[in-house]
């Protein structure tokens, strides 16, 4: 039982980092439309930003983390503005190419300025929390710290944007930007402003990411970002791309099915058992579990 | 209409520059003094040439100078620069050596022993890691060069190759010798491996370690796996060699992954005695990892720094790269020394081809006997592995100690 409930922690604490991947990428999906592919690389940028500043210069974690997100915040304006703005009346695949250029841009930027030799990235926070307290160390039961901090970051992120979009003047004007670009700018909205908006935030969601897997997850490298970028953009898919919740829910569900996976089935198959429902998921819910599924009207 | 004929002439126009160039590039190559910065020598910093053409021989290093291996490769380097160093000193026969950086990715690894051949490489030291190994030793059985590598340690680098040699253990070997060791002074203890099978080295010295644990009646309690795209998460692998009561941890895998575990055993309050093999080396050297959570491990190694032979040897490289030397270092150094012996041996000059280098070579490898730093009497059988005896260690206070 204890195991059991230790597969779980484990599922829970992986799923809510690719839960605050996901809620990145789905929010840019949502309203611009586009899949970032380079989402997984600004977390990366994020996690080496935060190391430089709280190893090598010794500030404290908040300072870095604040400083890693305005970073993140810039870099993805620009990315919006150089590489995805010019392309806004081209085809989605375009813009589906460029943003893999992107990624690789990041990624070998990354190793030109940090060099590829993987970093260990210490926890900001240390310690774990005891739930069980056994005799031994097998029959406790403990979660740390910084697993609680990821799910409590990805809870308030996830009301936090919510309320963001239903409630603000900015909210709106990004959900009728989804809805119908065209239309959105007949009626006065600055639709190139409010798509860098959505970047800025998306961006600055990825720096948060980025310090929180790097803690959890404790290699940092150029290519630290790009598998769970995979993962959480799977997760986004599953919960129904373009939903909050969903990318939520999805995020927690992958993570889940990936520690069981591995525990109960085979380490070796944990991949396969992870996407194989994927597919079977889309095949019964094209949408995702909370996606909305639209009808294209002819 | 007449734009795309347009665009078609330019297209072929192109195409013909190019395939000038290439003509030219090719004809370049092969007289005797290039212009062309294709086939100058790279990397300026990295080559020591005491003498020209002709005077001196012509070794080359390929090995991760960068990347998530890169403390073997920088420390092989440096390692074959001291005993270059050393030799060329000595007067007698004199070593031009050059150093090229590999990443531990295979096709890298073969771009840069291409770029050592076109320098006019006669013998190589490396590949330092094992997949980059068996695809470059492949090509240079083709090509006729000799091979020693200080550390690949597969034996798929070696397999079907009569030019290529290793200074190290080969996996089985290590895999074996550790199963021994455990049965020896762990024993009866509970054993549990995690390994990456998406990595010949590591499947290699699981299988044997596997196999060798049954005949020795170790009980492996656990066997978890990990892949590259999955080797930052080891929290269920962990969970589970701990509810299995797993009191050893077998670990035939490298640092950096070993680095996450180490961290994430720690966190889950689970303390058995891991348990490396080579690729261990280089875990206290990891950039912001927290040493003390080392603290315990043990690891197989041929190599010990506090060994009163290797006292000349520890001091020259502490003194020009400031650290102590890494059993990667000693292999590479007893690598350049082996070359040297075989090369007195047989009677070779630096003016000979690498082919025919390469012959005089393998038929020495047969007969020669070595003392190195990494182990007394060294002897190579037919296949190009090296016969001589592991020893483990364990870290206390960041440094090895002999248990």
């Amino acid at each position: 039982m204890i195991v059991f409930l230790s597969h779980l922690i484990n599922g829970l604490s992986l799923g809510s980092v690719y839960a605050i991947i996901a809620l990145g990428y789905t929010m840019v999906y949502g309203i611009a439309k586009m899949l970032n592919f380079a989402h997984g690389d600004v977390i990366m940028v994020g996690g080496y930003i935060s190391y430089i500043l709280m190893f090598n210069l010794g500030m404290p974690w908040w300072v870095a983390l604040l400083a890693a997100m305005l970073v993140c915040t810039l870099l993805g304006v620009l990315i919006e503005g150089f590489a995805y703005r010019p392309l806004r009346a081209a085809p989605s695949l375009a813009v589906l190419i460029t943003a893999i250029g992107v990624s690789y841009l990041l990624q070998n930027s990354a190793l030109l300025i940090w060099k590829s030799n993987p970093k260990s990235y210490p926890s900001i926070i240390e310690g774990s929390l005891m739930l069980i307290k056994g005799e031994t160390a097998s029959d406790s039961l403990s979660v740390t710290y910084i697993s609680l901090m990821t799910v409590g970051a990805c809870v308030i992120i996830m009301v936090g944007l919510t309320l963001f979009t239903s409630n603000t003047k900015m909210g709106k004007a990004m959900r009728a930007c989804s809805e119908d670009k065209g239309a959105a700018q007949l009626m006065g909205i600055n639709v190139n402003k409010t798509i860098s908006v959505t970047f800025a935030i998306g961006s600055a969601l990825a720096a948060v990411a980025g310090v929180l897997m790097c803690s959890s997850y404790p290699t940092l490298s150029p290519t630290t970002g790009s598998m769970p970028g995979i993962k959480a953009f799977t997760a986004a898919v599953f919960g129904g791309i373009g939903s909050i919740p969903g990318a939520f829910l999805g995020g927690l569900l992958i993570g889940l099915i990936e520690s069981f996976a591995k525990a109960y089935v085979s380490t070796q198959l944990a991949n396969t058992i992870v996407f194989a429902v994927l597919i079977i998921v889309l095949l019964i819910r094209p949408a995702g579990l909370l996606g909305k599924y639209v009808p294209e009207k002819v | 209409m007449k734009k795309f004929t347009k665009i078609i002439a330019l297209v072929l126009c192109f195409a013909l520059i190019a395939a000038f160039a290439a003509c030219a590039k090719d004809g370049g190559s092969e007289t005797a003094a290039p212009a062309g910065d294709e086939t100058a020598a790279p990397a300026g910093d990295e080559t020591a040439a005491p003498a020209a053409d002709g005077e001196a021989f012509k070794i080359g290093l390929v090995g991760p100078l960068t990347g998530p291996a890169a403390i073997y490769g920088n420390a092989a380097k440096n390692g074959a620069q001291i005993a270059v160093d050393e030799i060329n000193a000595k007067g007698g026969i004199q070593f031009a050596y050059q150093a090229q950086d590999d990443e531990h990715d295979a096709e890298k690894s073969v771009n840069a022993y291409n770029t050592l051949v076109d320098w006019g490489m006669q013998a190589l030291v490396g590949p330092i890691t094992t997949t980059p190994a068996v695809a470059v030793s492949a090509e240079a059985a083709n090509d006729r060069i000799f091979c020693l590598t200080p550390s690949a340690s597969s034996t798929d680098v070696i397999d079907g190759k009569d030019n290529m040699f290793q200074v190290c253990f080969t996996d089985p070997n290590q895999g074996t010798a550790s199963a021994d060791y455990i049965a020896e002074n762990l024993a009866g203890k509970s054993v549990a491996v995690i390994y990456r099978n998406d990595d010949a080295y590591s499947q290699g010295i699981r299988d044997t370690f596997v196999k060798e644990a049954e005949a020795k009646g170790i009980d492996v309690v656990y066997e978890g796996t990990f892949t590259d795209a999955t080797s930052t998460d080891f929290s269920v692998q962990l969970t589970e060699a701990q509810s299995k009561n797993a009191e050893v941890v077998f670990l035939p895998i490298y640092y950096t992954p070993a680095s996450v575990i180490l961290k994430q055993a720690a966190d889950m309050d689970y303390a058995p005695t891991f348990f490396g093999v080579d690729g261990m080396d280089g875990i206290l050297t990891v950039e912001g990892f927290d040493t003390s959570l080392a603290e315990g491990v043990m690891l197989l190694t041929p190599f010990s720094a506090d060994d009163p032979n290797a006292k000349d040897f520890v001091d020259a490289y502490q003194a020009a790269y400031g650290e102590v030397p890494n059993q990667f270092a000693a292999d590479a150094y007893d690598a350049v020394y082996i070359i040297y012996q075989a090369l007195q041996n047989a009677g070779c000059t630096p003016d000979m081809a690498a082919a025919d280098i390469c012959e005089a070579l393998v038929a020495q490898m047969a007969t020669i006997t070595v003392d190195g730093l990494t182990g007394q009497g060294m002897t190579w059988d037919e296949s190009g592995a090296v016969s001589k005896a592991p020893m483990a260690v364990v870290i206390k206070d960041g440094a090895y100690v002999t248990p």
